[in-house]
């Protein structure tokens, strides 16, 4: 190869990109989780503990407690959105993409809420919940639960309140997979639908047969978004429930456990060192899940293709 | 007779489409209309009649005279405009000079700079927030803008240098290299090519838009000082003060969601497409 002299070009075209995404991303990131590994002693020393910050939040209960709290909460929250959010994504996805009239009429009002800011869309369901306004009672009285306590105040019950919130989390970022599906479902040929539709297919077999097995790999894009998403959510629970996720911290998630372990709540002061614990946790929940869909889904994937 | 029988069944079936995606639509406009509705009603009419569209009798804008009165919400929305100004800008600018670098140029360092940059699009940078707000506060940037616009910009450069270097591979090299014969230097062609993935600029634009303007929790760490509150902030701590004042909480969902709503209807169809491409793997 000929010597080339050095390629200016390339580092000042590459380098602002990288310099800001290395400061203010993977820097703090590293930093974080290298501050979860120490303590703050008397005198806001800084004293190394390894992974003792790690120990305490699974062993001890003051901090295992609220930990797995947030962790089954999550799980929950994401359940829902998988059994709920995708499938219903992908049932409108494929009306849309049956080549219909005002299709794209349909499509920019599924999203819309999708681009409001989840602050105005959980506010804006905890007034029409809410039992002040008593805006659904007549419907409650109508299905025979006008005397149902939970029913009442879906947001304000233990029971009931995480499931509430994980719908309107469900109804607001439905548009998400829809369009991630209807992009994949338009790709497909239409020489292939319509050759089946001329062999007598009906559209339960079309799905099953042709749509379904072409977007498998959007399914699982989707699915690691979700998981993503999801275990990183926040700002629904604290604009609708407040830092402390109540009632009782039945709805206490782990961005949540996250934002109250690092500035505090109450009388009980912030701690950042188990601030980082808590976040170098959710970062490895999420790794295991990327990895899972690396390994995993997109392998077999592979394997199937060939 | 299969002809008759088949145009019937497609009538059923079409119908049964539109009926669904009405019906879904109603329930996602039920509750936007509703507050929307509500927001320009006096109290007595928002918990009497709360299904009905405001009458000369019971119409009323007091809830968004003591929003003006009270909340900032002017400077609080000029706030979210600079911040999602400015770091869109620097989204789509950096992302197009380190995609175009990662498409055109082999360099030894390529693909570990894009497994590199890769890493941001599926990392959360909310997981880093310890960090940065250490940062930030040994760089005297809380409470400042700037601390918002470096933390966006940096949550936003990985998937527009993903989406913009895939645009960069696919142009025909024809073009560049012609220029290159013609003797124009690398910076040069680099301005000749970036009109060329005009749209894709938009799209990256689009889709980067809606996580900025509509965050929380960065402004509630690094920015929440009265003087550079975002809307989004601004909005959730009014909610908060003012709970019993109906009308005023109305106002505010409803003043804080108009904007939004314009954006989107403006961006709509780059938002669309860059949906789908960042859906290609």
């Amino acid at each position: 190869m000929r010597r080339k002299p050095f390629p200016w070009h390339i580092t000042v075209f590459l380098a602002p990109a990288v310099v800001v995404y290395t400061v203010f991303m993977i820097y703090p990131m590293l930093a974080s989780l290298k501050f979860s590994l120490y303590q703050t002693a008397e005198g806001g020393r800084q004293v190394f503990v390894g992974l003792g910050n790690y120990v305490r939040l699974l062993t001890d209960p003051i901090w295992n407690e609220p930990f797995w709290n947030a962790f089954w909460n999550n799980v929950v929250f994401f359940v829902i959105h998988m059994t709920l959010q995708n499938p219903i994504g992908l049932f409108l996805a494929v009306l849309l993409a049956a080549n219909i009239r005002g299709a794209w009429v349909y499509r920019t009002i599924i999203f819309t809420p999708t681009i409001l800011s989840v602050v105005l869309i959980g506010f804006a369901w905890k007034l029409i919940l809410s039992p002040t306004w008593g805006i659904w009672f007549p419907l409650l009285d109508r299905l025979g639960l006008g005397d149902n306590e939970v029913a009442i105040a879906l947001l304000g019950n233990e029971s009931s309140a995480l499931i509430t919130l994980s719908l309107i989390s469900v109804w607001q970022n439905i548009g998400i997979p829809m369009m991630l599906f209807l992009a994949a479902l338009i790709r497909i040929p239409h020489e292939l639908i319509e050759a089946a539709q001329v062999d007598g297919a009906g559209s339960w077999r079309i799905f099953w047969r042709i749509q379904f097995p072409l977007i498998v790999p959007t399914v699982g894009i989707v699915a690691i978004l979700t998981f993503i998403g999801n275990f990183n959510a926040f700002d629904l629970i604290y604009a609708t429930q407040g830092a402390l996720a109540g009632p009782d911290f039945s709805t206490d998630i782990m961005g949540t456990f996250f934002f109250r372990t690092f500035f505090g709540f109450q009388l009980r002061p912030g701690d950042p060192n188990m601030g980082a614990t808590v976040a170098g946790m959710m970062l490895l929940i999420i790794l295991v899940g990327v990895l899972l869909y690396l390994y995993g889904w997109q392998r077999r994937m592979e394997e199937v293709q060939f | 007779m299969t002809g008759v029988r088949y145009r019937w069944l497609r009538f059923f079936k079409l119908g049964g489409i539109h009926a669904t995606l009405l019906a879904y639509s109603a329930l996602v406009l039920f509750p936007i209309l509703l507050v929307f509705m509500n927001s320009f009603k006096d109290q007595m009419a928002i918990f009497g009649e709360p299904l009905k569209p405001p009458t000369p009798a019971t119409f009323s804008v007091d809830g968004y005279k003591t929003l003006f009165e009270i909340a900032n919400f002017q400077h609080y929305f000029l706030n979210s405009l600079i911040v999602t100004v400015v770091s869109l800008l620097l989204i789509v600018f950096l992302g197009a000079m380190a995609g175009w670098a990662l498409a055109e140029y082999r360099f030894r360092l390529n693909t570990f700079m894009a497994i590199y940059l890769a890493l941001g699009i599926m990392v959360p940078i909310r997981l880093g927030t310890v960090g940065i707000l250490r940062l930030m506060a040994d760089w005297n940037l809380v409470n400042t803008l700037a601390a918002l616009i470096f933390v966006y910009t940096a949550m936003g450069l990985p998937l527009s240098v993903f989406i913009l270097s895939r645009f960069f591979a696919q142009l025909p090299p024809d073009f560049k290299d012609a220029a290159r014969i013609d003797g124009a230097s690398e910076y040069r062609i680099f301005t000749l090519v970036l009109p060329l993935v005009r749209p894709a600029l938009g799209t990256v634009a689009a889709i980067s838009m809606i996580p900025v303007w509509n965050d929380l929790w960065f402004p509630l760490i690094l920015a929440p000082s009265e003087e550079t509150k975002t809307i989004v902030l601004g909005a959730q701590v009014f909610l908060g003060q003012f709970l019993n004042d109906w009308q005023a909480v109305l106002a505010a969902l409803s003043l804080a969601m108009i904007p939004a709503v314009l954006l989107y209807m403006l961006f709509s169809k780059q938002l669309i497409r860059g949906l789908t491409a960042g859906a290609v793997k």
